[in-house]
């Protein structure tokens, strides 16, 4: 039963999300709900709470409806072209996990050893994350390209990866930062009685130790990875991705309104996805995280 | 079964303190925890150091364990510097706080120390399920530390201060968390492990009675600054029973102890 409830909850959530818009749809304002609106001036007010036509608010049963419909004569069926996109930004989004992983816990490691590095590294770090990503992301792309004309090998979906790690390293090193610190002074004792070196205590202490901080930082980074792959996608113009086809649909809405949403599904399958990996990978760890009720 | 640890020329003192003083800080705020301390501690010999809380009993260990380096006078360990020693393993140390790596399990914990120092695996199991046993946690060995009680828990501390059969035992407070009943059985366990091991032990401890049970020889100290002021011999022998801690010469031992403590003859009357 305990291990039931959390699903038959996750499940009683969406069909609430699902009841809500349905709801609104039937029973709402056909205009929708505009605030401060002036009379007989078209346009005006700012506007709460959509139109509740089909335009605006499809059914949706409409919307996973048209997954199964294509987009013209000879295109496959909306959902696999939304699955082929999704394929490619959650790979994207896993290298720039990966990298985000590596810099993250690098910077972690130079941190944790040396207060001094910890004084200089740790305040640009937490600025990094106050450059917006898409005054960053064209400074990426423009170097990817001027590195790939020079020979270096630099796709544009490497470029997307890193805009991704931009975001994922963040929660890594800071709590990565804070798992390598957190062995209790009577471990470190105990391993300086044995003698044990920087090397060895890194690894039989202090990274096992770090692990109940890793995790969460793991599934923030992970879904951070997925928000900058799409919003990275957007940004450089890569083709082939979630981001794009989001953008491009968007642009047909008012005349198949149940279109855009398809690969907005898919953005969601693909942070569900790095969200269950890192719960996957929590429970594979378990045994490390026992400390974590007590700390 | 015995553990019996590496032979020691009985000439060779485990522990050699001459004129020990340690203080902390800078000048203007610094703290001068011991000062002269001369002690000797004969190999096998079991010694407990007792005095008020802030007394230095801990930095002292921690300066024979080669956790802190003493500001001044010698410290020898076996003949050594405490470094050489530590890093030779000549030592084993329990806290207060058991200090169990959480995610690992008991015998996991107990061969540590062995792991770090590369034994093999066969070795270190075996090792590790013998010391288990003797600590009275055979059917455990699987168990993490969250599923233990803190007496467990404890005794997995020990065991793991054993593992590398060590010549020296350096113990803090180590059953200062327990309860009484749990506290005098697990005495009764360590004064028969110690006796079996030959291990010289420096046992830090609140407890007079458990100071007076446990020991060869009672260190008494007084703080500010943190200094001996008294020692005194226990000559109950090894073999210690349950039964001596009701016979009148524990009793008087008790006393002597604790009229050391308070630096002048208790007052009988006064006590109750
Ligand atoms: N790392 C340190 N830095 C500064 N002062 C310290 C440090 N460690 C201990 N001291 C000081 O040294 C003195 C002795 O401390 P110590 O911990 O050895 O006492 P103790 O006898 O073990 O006391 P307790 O019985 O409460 O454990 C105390 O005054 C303490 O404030
Ligand atoms: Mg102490």
């Amino acid at each position: 039963m305990k291990r039931v409830l959390p699903w038959i909850l996750g499940l009683v959530g969406i069909l609430a999300v699902v009841a809500i818009w349905e709801l609104y749809k039937w029973l709402g304002p056909a205009d929708g709900v505009v605030l401060g609106a002036v009379e007989g001036q078209a346009g005006s007010g700012f506007r709460i709470l959509p139109r509740t036509g089909d335009l605006n608010m499809p059914h949706v049963w409409d919307m996973f409806a048209r997954l199964g419909q294509d987009n013209g004569p000879g295109t496959p069926p909306l959902g696999v072209s939304v699955l082929s996109a999704l394929g490619v930004t959650l790979g994207i989004s896993a290298i720039g996990l990966l990298i985000g992983l590596v810099v993250g816990f690098v910077f972690a490691l130079l941190m944790q050893r040396w207060r001094i590095v910890e004084w200089g590294l740790l305040p640009w770090i937490i600025v990094s994350q106050t450059v917006p990503l898409i005054a960053f992301a064209p400074i990426v792309a423009r170097l990817g390209t001027q590195l790939d004309k020079q020979g270096w090998w630099w796709p544009g979906w490497l470029s997307v990866a890193v805009i991704a790690s931009y975001l994922a390293f963040f929660p890594i090193a800071v709590g990565a930062l804070r798992g390598l610190g957190s062995p209790d002074a009577i471990h470190q004792d105990l391993f300086r009685s044995y003698g044990a070196s920087y090397g060895r205590t890194l690894v039989k202490l202090r990274l096992p130790a770090s692990i109940p901080y890793l995790l969460p930082a793991l599934r923030l980074g992970a879904t951070s990875a997925v928000v900058g792959a799409v919003v990275g996608e957007v940004s450089i113009g890569m083709p082939g991705g979630l981001g794009r086809m989001i953008i491009q649909l968007a642009q047909s809405a008012s005349a198949d309104p149940a279109l855009p949403y398809g690969p907005i599904f898919g953005a969601v399958l693909v942070g569900l996805v790095a969200a269950g990996s890192v719960a996957l990978l929590g429970a594979i760890l378990k045994n490390y995280r026992r400390g974590e009720a007590v700390a | 079964m015995r553990f019996e640890t590496k032979a020691v020329p009985d000439a060779i003192p485990a522990v050699r303190a001459v004129g020990i003083g340690k203080t902390f800080g800078k000048r203007g705020k610094a703290v001068n925890a011991l000062t002269g301390i001369d002690l000797s501690i004969a190999a096998g010999e079991f010694v407990s150091l007792i005095g008020p809380s802030g007394c230095g009993k801990s930095t002292l260990m921690r300066l024979v364990a080669d956790l802190d380096a003493p500001t001044g006078g010698t410290l020898e360990v076996f003949g050594k510097s405490p470094k050489a020693a530590r890093l030779e393993q000549e030592y084993g140390i329990a806290f207060q706080q058991a200090g169990l790596l959480p995610w690992r399990t008991v015998v996991q914990n107990i061969a540590l120390p062995l792991e770090l120092h590369g034994v093999p695996y066969a070795e270190r199991a075996e090792r590790a399920q013998q010391l288990a046993e003797m600590v009275g946690l055979a059917d455990f060995q699987d168990h993490r530390p969250d599923q233990l009680s803190g007496g467990m828990q404890q005794r997995v501390a020990i065991a793991r201060a054993l593992a590398e059969r060590p010549r020296l035992l350096l113990m803090d407070e180590p059953f200062g968390a327990l309860d009484e009943m749990t506290r005098e059985r697990m005495q009764g366990e360590l004064a028969r492990i110690a006796a079996g091991s030959g291990a010289a032990v420096v046992f830090v401890t609140h407890s007079i009675p458990e100071a007076v049970f446990l020991s060869d020889r009672v260190v008494v100290m007084s703080p500010r600054p943190g200094r001996i002021t008294a020692e005194i011999e226990v000559p109950f022998g090894k073999d210690r029973a349950e039964l001596l801690r009701e016979t009148p010469e524990f009793f008087a031992k008790v006393t002597e102890v604790r009229e050391a403590l308070h630096g002048a003859p208790v007052e009988r009357a006064n006590e109750r």
